[in-house]
């Protein structure tokens, strides 16, 4: 049985399915009309605010806002 | 060699618990004996704690006979959009082309592509277009249907699609690495299918 089955360009290309899957999501979600446009893009945001540790200690934290585009 | 090997076989499967395909485990799900008289020893007057298994509601069981309506949930990660609706029809978008999926379909996994996913109820079609995702189809007509985003087609707006499909075609022209010819490709799919779908 073949386990090398054809993969898909995005698989070959080093790309994840998650990654290929978001990717059509956000193209799809930038082809809308404008009421439906913004809401669906405020919905994606993400705001989280990240601290490295380092020796057992964390460092300041920063903040980001990601806005679904990367 | 081979009657040797078949000759091992049967130790270890009779060893360990013989386990059962999950289509034939019963659908209802009963709770353990053992721990249910290892509670009532401790705590004889309290209830015990229910686990999340008996929380689920378990899947009806395949019907001999084919039911008339298929049972479709279609779910997006923020919304349910359609919730054990019964239908007649849906026509899903998968990788290895359109799928028409009516009551009595062979159990399946597909992986859906961007297109239009159309909904036949009675003389009614509702149609989506959805960007990516998954439909598992049970052997009891039922159908789950998970995409990342989904939108009526009217919420489409042509001239953005036209932009982006020139976007798209002439980023794959100017690409150089791997991963952004595979980017621009996957941006003229979509584009492609979110055109097909406006127009046809």
């Amino acid at each position: 049985m073949a386990s090398n089955a054809a993969v898909p360009f995005w698989r070959a290309a080093g790309m994840t399915y998650i990654t290929y899957s978001n990717i059509c999501a956000n193209l799809v979600r930038n082809c809308l009309k404008e009421p439906y446009k913004t809401e669906a893009l405020s919905r994606e945001k993400v705001h989280f605010s990240i601290s490295k540790w380092t020796d057992g200690k964390p460092e300041k934290p920063t903040l980001r806002s990601d806005s679904p585009e990367e | 060699m081979l009657r040797r090997a078949l000759g091992l076989l049967p130790r270890p499967i009779a060893a360990a618990r013989a386990r059962s395909f999950s289509t034939d485990l019963p659908a209802a799900h009963t709770a353990d004996a053992t721990f249910m008289e290892a509670w009532n020893k401790v705590m004889p007057n309290t209830d015990p704690p229910k686990t999340p298994l008996s929380f689920m509601h378990p899947r009806p069981p395949t019907p001999s006979s084919i039911p008339p309506k298929l049972t479709v949930n279609f779910v997006l990660p923020y919304a349910s959009e359609l919730s054990t609706k019964e239908v007649d029809m849906v026509i899903v978008p998968a990788t290895t082309g359109q799928m028409g999926v009516l009551p009595g379909h062979v159990a399946t996994i597909a992986e859906l592509k961007p297109g239009v996913l159309s909904v036949h109820e009675g003389s009614e079609t509702t149609k989506y277009f959805v960007s990516s995702g998954f439909v598992f189809i049970h052997a009891n007509s039922f159908a789950d249907i998970i995409a990342v985003e989904a939108v009526p087609l009217d919420q489409i707006d042509a001239n953005l699609v036209q932009k982006g499909l020139a976007d798209f075609t002439q980023k794959l022209s100017s690409a150089t690495t791997e991963l952004e010819k595979a980017e621009a490709q996957i941006g003229i799919d979509v584009h492609s299918a979110l055109n097909s779908a406006l127009t046809g």
